[in-house]
């Protein structure tokens, strides 16, 4: 077995990437999608720098707050002050000329950048005894801004963590069946077929009842994510499986067995560089499913508990008589955000699709 | 073996039968059979060309590809240099595919799309000559593409940049890549433009004479293999029905099928 992964089918794959980027960056579309995407993630990546607060600060005495307001006052920005009239509906009024100022790259509640070098730097911050809440505040006076930048830390990860588990599944198993056929093919697509056959929802939410008593809430979101994307290979492993069967009786196929090549060079050489155009637009298409699906577990409870954050679970607080009746609109932020992620995502395989489409055919 | 094989005999098949299970019904029972390739016999020279011809799904392909083992044999033997190879292990058979080597039909089909000129003809080097660095792979590359009638510079190009002829040399240089012995032609240049058919079946006979090579030429029609064939074999329905000289089958051909073959080749008086 020499040269098991071919070094230069590696870099093919990877040149045929940045030719795809290059053209995807120069559609206005799939340039904006592009760009939302990186923001978000870029966000997710340095919450702890980027958000103000913790996922846990509260101020029980500023509840339900709304957005501050934001001013230009003795040549730099200012932060309104609201003071609370009315504490039963959680009134808020801006007493005019009140404000303090905001200071950039200052010092807030200590944190690990990057998860490694400490530091207590925050990108905006508001003096101790005042609040600078961008999205307003929840029940607790905690800040969504804070929360939800935190928050897409799990709900934009989760997708990325499970198609990962099931591109490499479904090709892995799809490949080989596709290509050997025969009995072992027989029997994995019968697995397969029973794995498509499970509600996954509702098998989802019998294991998470089942095991919640033995996980903490970061066990339970890789737990989510490993049974989201356990269930999920087999549509992919199916399509895959199909698409190998085409291209093993493709003559270039032939002609490396006729030579005497390996099956796994073959594997790796003639058949996965030929499905990658697919992955990617496959991939790319099946994240928002993912997203969704730990939104809606978290929204019905069994999902990420108190008190990380995830959207799901800041959406499913969001869900009080009070929040509709006294129009906290702020507190739907994150269901705005799942939307343009989910939509961002979509578009963005179409275009993708597009791209590779016609290249495909040559 | 007991039968004395002329000692030029490079290749001979022995009733050499290919036979299809049709799968029907939801238990997926053999109940049929296609039968491809159904009792076949014929011998092949070394040197020397041998056409096979006859129409689409008469089993051509079939017989080339149960060759290298690429379609299973049902019964029969072949004999390669007076060796059986039709039931041995993948490892034994490993030499023969060095020696043997295939060009395929449809040169947009036989070429991988994500994979260089280079890494495309350098592929059965690794295979066979394991030990060879890559400058050496390399410059062996160059001198094939030069032999193809290519351009050496070409050698770092996807198949997607060259013409359907342009293509087929590239197989051409894969398939000569390993020094064979005997290539089977798969309906080398039927797809292709007549003007770029001619080239490439010149390209092939010169390359015959220069490498000693021994060809099995297989087409659809008797035209292509007029040119270039010694010995023709006449195929259809899976039955090799007529196999003689390229000019007694051209000049009294005995078969019904070979004479509304020969009915079907336009007449070029210059030849
Ligand atoms: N792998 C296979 N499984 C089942 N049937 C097959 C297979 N390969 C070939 N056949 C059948 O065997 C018969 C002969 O096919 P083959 O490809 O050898 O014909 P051919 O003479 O090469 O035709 P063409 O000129 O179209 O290339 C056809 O009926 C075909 O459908
Ligand atoms: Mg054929």
């Amino acid at each position: 077995m020499h040269g098991l992964i071919h070094e230069s089918g590696l870099s093919e794959i990877l040149k045929m990437k940045q030719n795809i980027l290059k053209q995807l960056l120069n559609r206005p579309l799939g340039f904006t999608c592009i760009i939302i995407l990186a923001i978000f993630y870029l966000c997710a990546i340095f919450a702890p720098f980027i958000a103000p607060y913790t996922t846990s600060e509260q101020n029980l005495k500023k509840s339900y707050h709304p957005p501050t307001g934001i001013i230009w006052k003795e040549g730099r920005l200012h932060v309104k002050i609201y003071k609370n009239i009315d504490p039963t509906a959680a009134k808020y009024e801006y007493s005019f000329g009140n404000s303090v100022p905001i200071h950039f790259f200052a010092k807030g509640y200590p944190y690990k950048f990057l998860g490694l070098i400490p530091s207590d730097r925050h990108l905006f911050q508001v003096d101790r005894d005042n609040k600078i809440y961008l999205l307003g505040s929840d029940s607790t006076g905690r800040d969504t801004f804070s929360r939800l930048v935190y928050g897409s830390r799990i709900s934009l990860s989760i997708g990325l963590i499970a198609i990962s588990i099931t591109m490499i599944m479904g090709f892995i198993v799809g490949g080989l069946s596709g290509y050997y056929g025969g009995k072992l093919d027989f029997f994995t697509m019968r697995i397969v077929e029973f794995l498509m056959a499970i509600p996954g929802l509702y098998l989802l939410l019998a294991l998470r009842s089942a095991l919640a008593p033995y996980f903490d809430s970061a066990q339970m979101f890789f737990l989510i994510v490993i049974i989201l994307a356990s269930i999920g290979w087999a549509g992919t492993a199916r399509i895959i499986r199909g698409m190998s069967l085409s291209i093993r009786s493709r003559q270039f196929v032939l002609a490396a067995e006729s030579m005497g090549q390996s099956s796994i060079i073959i594997l790796f050489k003639h058949i996965l560089p030929n499905l990658t155009s697919y992955l990617l637009v496959a991939a790319t298409l099946s994240i928002p499913g993912y997203i969704l699906g730990e939104a809606a577990l978290s929204f019905l409870g069994l999902g990420i508990q108190e008190p990380s954050a995830s959207w799901g679970l800041m959406l499913s607080q969001a869900q009080n008589m009070k929040v509709f009746m006294l129009n906290f609109w702020w507190l739907l932020t994150p269901g705005l955000a799942i939307f343009i992620t989910v939509i961002a995502f979509n578009v963005l395989g179409d275009i993708l699709r597009d791209i590779i489409d016609p290249k495909m055919k040559a | 073996m007991t039968e004395i094989i002329p000692k030029n005999t490079l290749l001979e098949v022995r009733n050499l039968k290919v036979h299809f299970p049709v799968l029907t019904g939801i238990f997926r029972r053999k109940n049929d059979f296609i039968r491809a390739v159904d009792d076949v016999s014929f011998k092949v020279d070394r040197g020397s060309t041998v056409g096979l011809v006859g129409e689409s799904g008469s089993g051509k392909t079939t017989i080339g590809r149960s060759l290298v083992k690429l379609a299973p044999v049902t019964e029969g033997s072949i004999l390669y240099e007076n060796e059986d190879i039709t039931q041995m292990s993948t490892k034994s058979f490993f030499p023969y595919r060095k020696k043997i080597q295939m060009i395929f039909q449809d040169p947009y089909n036989s070429l991988n799309p994500r994979l260089t000129v280079y890494q495309i003809i350098s592929e059965p080097l690794e295979i066979h000559f394991i030990e060879w660095d890559k400058t050496r792979k390399r410059k062996r590359v160059e001198e094939l593409l030069q032999k193809v009638g290519l351009e050496s510079k070409h050698i770092d190009r996807y198949p997607h940049e060259f013409s359907g002829g342009q293509r087929q040399r590239i197989g051409i240089a894969r398939a000569l890549a390993v020094e064979p012995e005997f290539i089977i032609c798969d309906e080398p240049v039927s797809s292709l433009d007549v003007s770029v058919q001619a080239q490439i079946i010149n390209l092939l006979q010169d390359l015959q004479e220069e490498l000693a090579l021994t060809y099995l030429f297989i087409a659809h029609d008797l035209a292509v293999i007029e040119h270039i064939s010694d010995y023709v074999l006449v195929m259809t329905k899976g039955k090799i029905v007529e196999q003689a000289t390229a000019e007694s089958i051209y000049q009294s051909p005995q078969n019904n099928y070979t004479k509304s073959l020969l009915a079907a080749v336009p007449h070029l008086s210059t030849k």
